[in-house]
């Protein structure tokens, strides 16, 4: 099959911008840590049915794990999550675990890389430090239902 | 130049049987358009806070109808019918009479899940999106109607296949027509693709929505789903790009610039576009980073194809400038025919097609996906692709189509209207999908009603985006009639030969490899990639697949 030189040039470097484009984008998800939320199949699973009764899922809410290191253990349901409000003091880290007792929902805190899919039986899990102090607030970006769009939460970050 | 092709009493016309049932197809599709196109408006108007929908229509439910209806029926409605023109043009001049009537079988099967749907839809009872997100559990017979309208495209899709083995039997040793070809690629693709979604309405959601059995494994569903969803949105591409690489250059006068590359585009374009459903779950549970990663690399080899198109039309169009006499870099520019809207319609998707492809590697970038999951930049993008480029190219084809079919020609009133109708879809788009993506980026959510979150600062600031949105919208309405009108004007137009353009290479003598047509072996490395992609993630979620869940009537 005949290529033309410039089509073959132009290819080429399209490839090669491609391959760097992956390599960055490989590098800094495996070797700095920063792929999207997820957990593996096999060891995050819950009953969704059980979700109020299953550890740590029973009591939701904010525990303090360190200095300035926070676990929000929280659930999702149509329409709203819990708790509905939480407290940090600024320059907080505060780890997301998150699991639905219902259907598909968001997690998103716009403003932030916080983003997240809850799926019933599933858990996940999402990091952020809040250097700003002010009222994040944290929404449902997946239809669940007719009053989706009134689902929400909100950080207060002092 | 003049768009009007003069009148011509020798060349033969468009095979009356076969123009019926390219005219029933775009026409329902474009009936499908013009509903789609009314919840579309509507929608806008309550996101921006200008309507409030009386009682009883819900937001949701004229968004399940806008997707449905445009995303799937439109465009398949009017692929098949595109396709099966092409065919029966560049195949002998009609279908064989097997395949005519499994078409007509096909178009009534869809036609019936298409009309049973959508009454679903409109009694409220299918409010769960044209992604119908498990647990989320509509009417069985939503999932019912569905499965009508995919085994109607498979029998549609096997047509074309016995059409385009007939002409190869018969014309033994000879290259098969680039656009036959062209669609056979885009039908294997749509068969091979729709095995998930198949999979997950046969065997998951129809058993668990008629109460058969109790629970549905969540995540394994949004997984068959994705599975169908991406190559869905190439299901879109391929026939417009059977328009931008096989018709457009007849229509400017110039010829194809490389047939063997053509095909080589469209088989890489098939072989890329399953094994990546993961790109759409990037912020998922369940999957891990290793295989959303290994999916996102397949996701970008599409670069390669579409560098290849992207190099193949523009050579096209300086080639045949330079032949015609232009001088300069861009001297080529000014030799095409801007004021016919066959090629101005098109041309137009083409150039908004390099800022929605850019938006596209921004969604499937693993980290990057996690600012604009989810937001109306996601929409944004959609409406960049499939409503603005695959749309207007579609727009285009009509153009020149319906009278082909139909034994009419193109006035030069309705090509000016036509050219109206593409800059008001352009005005609209700018308005509307700049807006999106806009606002996307600064975090506000797709697939939510009006709302601002009891008023928080960030929610008020994305309200005149909104706005902007809704007015986009409805100029983009107003296209959508003037569209309507334009098709209903060619159905009176005066009678006369339109000639079927279907473009011919620069170098007909330099021989395509016959490997380009080697389907065992293109299928089989389609089926290792997908192996490769989805074996292990699937048992996992199928062995490790906790209680499920039983089902939610949430609307």
């Amino acid at each position: 099959m005949h290529i033309h030189r410039l089509e073959k040039i132009w290819l080429a470097f399209g490839m090669a911008m491609l391959a760097v484009f992956l390599l960055v984008i490989g590098v800094s998800a495996f070797a700095m840590g920063m792929a999207p939320p997820t957990s593996h199949a096999h060891d995050h699973k819950i009953d969704p049915a059980q979700v109020k009764t299953t550890a740590p899922f029973d009591k939701p809410g904010l525990r303090q794990t360190g200095d300035h290191e926070y676990e929000a253990v929280m659930t999702a349901f149509t329409f709203g999550y819990s708790p509905n409000r939480m407290e940090v003091p600024a320059g907080s880290t505060v780890h997301f675990t998150i699991t639905s007792s219902d259907v598909v929902h968001g997690f998103e805190i716009p403003g932030t890389n916080v983003n997240m899919m809850i799926l019933p039986g599933e858990i996940n899990h999402a990091t952020y430090t809040f250097t700003k102090p002010g009222e994040y607030l944290v929404l449902c970006n997946e239809y669940c239902g007719a009053a989706h769009e009134w689902m929400k939460t909100v950080i207060v970050v002092k | 130049m003049d768009p009007i092709q003069p009148q011509n009493a020798s060349a033969k016309p468009f095979d009356r049987r076969d123009g019926g049932l390219v005219l029933a197809h775009i026409l329902f599709a474009f009936g499908a358009l013009l509903l789609g196109g009314i919840a579309g408006v509507l929608q806008g108007m309550v996101r921006g806070g200008v309507l409030t929908l009386p009682a009883g229509i819900g937001y949701y439910q004229l968004l399940t109808a806008h997707g449905v209806l445009m995303a799937l029926i439109f465009t398949t409605f009017f692929i098949i019918g595109f396709l099966y023109s092409g065919l029966s043009h560049t195949t002998g001049g009609s279908l064989l009479s097997v395949v005519r009537r499994g078409a007509w079988a096909g178009f009534g099967l869809m036609a019936f899940g298409t009309v049973l749907g959508t009454i679903l839809i409109l009694l409220n009872k299918a409010t769960v999106l044209y992604t119908f997100y498990a647990p989320m559990k509509a009417s069985p017979y939503f999932y019912v109607a569905l499965v009508f309208v995919v085994v109607g495209s498979w029998i549609s899709g096997w047509g074309v296949f016995y059409q385009y083995r007939y002409w190869k039997k018969t014309h033994s040793g000879k290259l098969t027509p680039l656009f036959a070809f062209m669609a056979v690629i885009t039908m294997l693709l749509w068969q091979v693709a729709t095995l998930g979604v198949a999979a997950e309405v046969l065997l998951q959601l129809i058993p668990w929505s008629f109460g058969w059995v109790e629970t549905v494994n969540v995540l394994l569903s949004r997984t068959l789903f994705w599975y169908f969803g991406h190559p869905l949105v190439y299901f879109w591409l391929l026939p417009t790009y059977i328009c931008w690489y096989v018709i457009i250059p007849k229509l400017i006068g110039g010829r194809i610039y490389s047939d063997a590359l053509a095909r080589l585009s469209f088989l890489l374009l098939f072989l890329f576009s399953i094994p990546v459903g993961f790109h759409h779950q990037l912020m998922e549970p369940g999957i891990s980073s290793e295989w959303k990663f290994l999916q996102v690399i397949l996701t970008f080899m599409v670069v390669v194809p579409s560098l290849m198109t992207a190099f193949s039309l523009f050579a096209t169009f300086e080639l045949s400038g330079r032949a015609k006499g232009a001088t300069g870099l861009f001297g080529w520019v000014k030799t095409l025919p801007w004021k016919d809207v066959r090629f101005f319609a098109p041309f137009m998707g083409m150039l908004v097609f390099i800022p929605a492809g850019a938006g596209g590697l921004i969604n499937a970038s693993n980290q990057m996906d996690a600012v604009v999951h989810n937001t109306l930049w996601v929409t944004g993008h959609f409406h960049l692709t499939v409503a603005t480029s695959v749309a207007l190219t579609f727009f285009g084809i009509a153009y020149w189509l319906l009278p082909v079919v139909t034994n009419r020609v193109l006035t030069p009133r309705i090509n000016k209207l036509g050219l109206i109708q593409t800059i008001l879809w352009c005005v609209g788009m700018f308005f509307m999908s700049g807006s999106m993506h806009t606002v996307g980026l600064l975090g506000s959510p797709r697939r939510t009603a009006y709302t601002t979150y009891d008023n928080h600062p960030d929610a008020v600031l994305w309200m005149p985006y909104h706005v902007a949105m809704a007015i986009g919208g409805m100029i983009l309405f107003a296209a959508v009639l003037l569209m309507i009108y334009n098709l209903l004007a060619l159905l009176k137009a005066p009678k006369g030969h339109t000639d079927y353009p279907i473009g011919e290479p620069m170098e007909p003598e330099a021989a395509t490899p016959r490997i380009l047509e080697r389907w065992s072996l293109w299928l089989g490395i389609t089926v290792v990639l997908i192996l490769i992609a989805y074996t292990i993630p699937v048992m996992e979620m199928i062995q490790g697949g906790g209680p499920g869940s039983t089902g939610y009537k949430t609307w």
